[in-house]
């Protein structure tokens, strides 16, 4: 492929747009994993549960981020019942083996919301309809798609509602210190179960509007969350644990890297290039970019 | 006496075991005839995987429902492989070892299937392949036979090659999925191409967890190919059609389309909607095709259909699915035995009378009488599934004796509807 300045443009601007979607559905897992140290392995499961129920509420004619807007008290709900649940049977009850029995906690709750999908909806492909979707803003030669820019915009808003609540707010203090030392929390008179009940709320609330994203930008299918697992969990880890911002920025940094791979050198390389990146930055700083 | 004592025990001993074996010997005879399976259930390949299936249960019901085959009843058992190749070989392994299946038929698609080749070939068993493309190509298993009506590569993308060069075409650009299925389709049209003279201006593999196909459908339009040729899988291509239609490919682009599974499928079809017209591509069934007593058997299907809630129409995978029990039945019934050799013989030497019309196999187990069709989506309408029962939204413009229309060039004209 002959090498052009137009083209690298438009590779950066993909991987941009790229970076946003990697960005938006991995939030929710930067503050469960990120700020709460919890094994949220169900994380992908969640977010695609999203992008089914926002796929029903389009069946009724919702526009589908409309419906993820909708989705979110719900689904804040479902995350606080999630986290007492979790907390009562396995956090609680602590211990060395308290690590490894939450991951087998959310990987149950990963088959359940796998099965459960396919009883009610089948395995056949899923999606939604939109103006914005299959359709492309073009600017010359350029054309860009606008359910990638939908999701960029999500992404882009998503970031700065959370990073405000986190530094801004009370709670969103709570929520970052509880990360760090439970027990001065306890001191200051907070209560860091309660705490932590309401920051899983938020993660698992991010979803629904992060779902809506996923199945705007292709159609969806219950065992998709398995593509996801492994590439939110390394933008969260490449941001540094808990950096809204730092999640944004490693987002778009793998989003460009696979972009310029993928329309430049060779498409098989990549998930090579993107990992192989994930791998150098925590050689060389081992808690992420933009982790303390 | 130590002797005579020796020779009571070991009367004994054989009298036990005897009497331990025989009910099972006479269990094997006269009990009911195992037939057993992986299916993608679940996974990237489960809807096309669940509608196979209840082709094939039809079949089994059927078959009882006349009192069986050899008079005894046929037992069939399906796990779910989840689309991944890598619990195939331990299903089978299970079929044969622990459930001690009769007869196996394969999962639907060549990734799934790849890897028990060789334990079939091992264990001596005869196995009934269900879509896959050249899995037998490097084994040798003479006891292989593919249920899907093509052969190789040419049976493809002959259609969507001639097609081109019909068209004026002398560049292409190919995109493949790095895996065992479009790797074989897209190495047998590289040589295909060289035969045809055309140019190739792009040829990339892309990995199967791509999410976004924008820049590769960028680059795509930056190499100004006559002929753009994608071999993919059902995510992917949904995927690519999308990229396509947002992105653009040029405006000298004649044809798009050629080996992409999954808009066989109604769902993706209806999803994808008016984004598949003037998409030319590979199909094995479609509403207009002549096939004497189809119709009959997709009126049964879409309600066994509903209540799985898979693929409504099921003209992909069901009937074909179906006729691989009609071909077991067949060959049990004239050769009185479920003996995988003496099966393997009767299927090799014999033309078969099936709902997919007749099948004659070469010696590699594949079709001897290809029947693969060559489509152009017109006219699709988005949110629709009915439409799909109509012909002319996939009209048939290759081979000459299937074809019911003209393929519309080029790409950017068809697109229009």
């Amino acid at each position: 492929m002959a090498f052009s300045l137009d083209l690298l443009f438009e590779a950066v601007l993909f991987g941009v747009l790229l970076g946003g979607f990697y960005a938006a559905v991995s939030l929710g897992l930067s503050v469960a994993f990120g700020l709460l140290d919890i094994p949220y392995v169900a994380h992908p499961a969640i977010l695609v549960f999203g992008a089914y129920c926002t796929y029903l509420l389009g069946t009724a004619g919702i526009d589908p981020i409309l419906a993820g807007l909708l989705l979110t008290p719900p689904f804040f709900l479902l995350g606080i019942l999630l986290y007492r649940f979790y907390y009562e049977t396995f956090e609680r009850r602590g211990g060395a083996e308290a690590g490894v029995r939450g991951l087998a906690f959310f990987f149950g709750v990963v088959f359940i919301v796998e099965v459960g999908l396919i009883l009610a909806f089948g395995v056949d492909q899923r999606g939604v309809q939109a103006p914005y979707i299959g359709s492309s803003l073009e600017i010359g030669e350029f054309r860009i798609p606008y359910r990638m820019l939908t999701a960029f915009g999500v992404a882009l808003l998503l970031t700065v509602v959370l990073t405000l609540y986190l530094s801004r707010t009370f709670t969103g203090r709570a929520i970052k210190a509880v990360g760090q030392d439970e027990g001065a929390l306890r001191l200051m008179g907070a209560d860091p179960v309660r705490i932590k009940q309401i920051a899983f709320g938020i993660a698992t609330g991010v979803n629904a509007l992060a779902g809506a994203v996923l199945i705007i930008v292709g159609p969806v299918e219950p065992s998709l969350d398995r593509l996801y697992i492994g590439r939110t969990f390394c933008v969260v880890v490449l941001a540094g644990l808990g950096s809204m911002s730092g999640t944004l920025v490693a987002g778009l940094i793998l989003g460009i890297t696979e972009s310029i791979v993928l329309m430049m050198l060779g498409a098989s390389w990549a998930p090579a290039v993107s990992f192989g990146l994930l791998l150098l930055v925590l050689g060389i700083r081992p808690q992420g970019l933009f982790g303390r | 006496m130590q002797a005579s004592r020796r020779k009571a025990l070991g009367a004994t001993g054989a009298a036990v075991l005897g009497a331990g074996l025989a009910p099972t010997i006479a269990r094997s005879q006269t009990g009911p005839i195992k037939i057993g399976m992986s299916m993608p259930q679940t996974g990237g390949l489960g809807g096309g995987g669940q509608s196979a299936l209840v082709g094939l249960r039809m079949w089994v019901d059927d078959v009882n429902a006349k009192g069986g085959l050899l008079g005894r009843k046929v037992e069939f058992t399906a796990y779910d492989d989840q689309s991944n190749p890598a619990n195939t070989p331990g299903i089978y392994t299970k079929l044969l070892d622990v459930d001690k299946v009769d007869l196996l038929i394969a999962p639907y698609a060549t990734v799934p299937t790849a890897p028990i080749m060789p334990l079939v070939k091992q264990r001596g068993k005869l196995l009934m392949g269900n879509f896959s493309f050249q899995v037998n190509h490097k084994v040798n298993h003479d006891m292989w036979f593919n249920n899907a009506p093509w052969n190789d590569a040419d049976g493809w993308s002959d259609g969507f090659i001639a097609i081109g060069r019909a068209a004026g075409a002398k560049t292409i650009a190919l995109l493949a999925s790095d895996q065992e299925f479009s790797q074989n389709l897209a190495n047998g049209a590289r040589a295909l191409l060289a035969k045809q003279g055309l140019q190739k201006v792009y040829d990339q593999n892309y990995p199967p967890s791509t999410t976004d196909f924008s820049s590769i459908v960028r680059s795509i339009r930056a190499a100004k190919p006559d002929l753009v040729f994608v071999a993919s899988y059902p995510n992917d291509s949904v995927a690519i059609v999308r990229a396509a239609h947002e992105i653009g490919l040029g405006s000298q682009v004649k044809a798009f389309g050629g080996a992409m599974v999954g808009l066989q499928f109604t769902p993706i079809m209806t999803n994808l909607g008016s984004m598949l017209n003037g998409i030319i591509n590979f199909n094995t069934y479609v509403p207009g095709m002549q096939l004497p007593g189809i119709e009959v058997f997709f009126k049964r299907y879409e309600v066994r259909a509903k209540e799985a809630k898979v693929d409504p129409l099921g003209y992909y995978l069901a009937p074909f699915n179906y006729a691989t029990g009609q071909m077991l039945e067949q060959a049990i019934t004239a050769t009185k035995s479920i003996d995988d050799k003496v099966l393997a013989d009767y299927l090799r030497k014999n033309e078969h009378k099936t709902l997919v019309g007749p099948v004659r196999f070469d010696a590699m187990g594949e079709r001897a009488n290809q029947r693969v069709i060559t489509i152009q989506f017109r006219g699709v309408k988005d949110k629709d599934t009915e439409q799909f029962r109509q012909p002319g939204k996939q009209v048939i413009v290759h081979p000459t004796g299937d074809a019911n229309g003209k393929p519309i060039v080029p790409y950017d004209a068809a697109r229009k509807g």
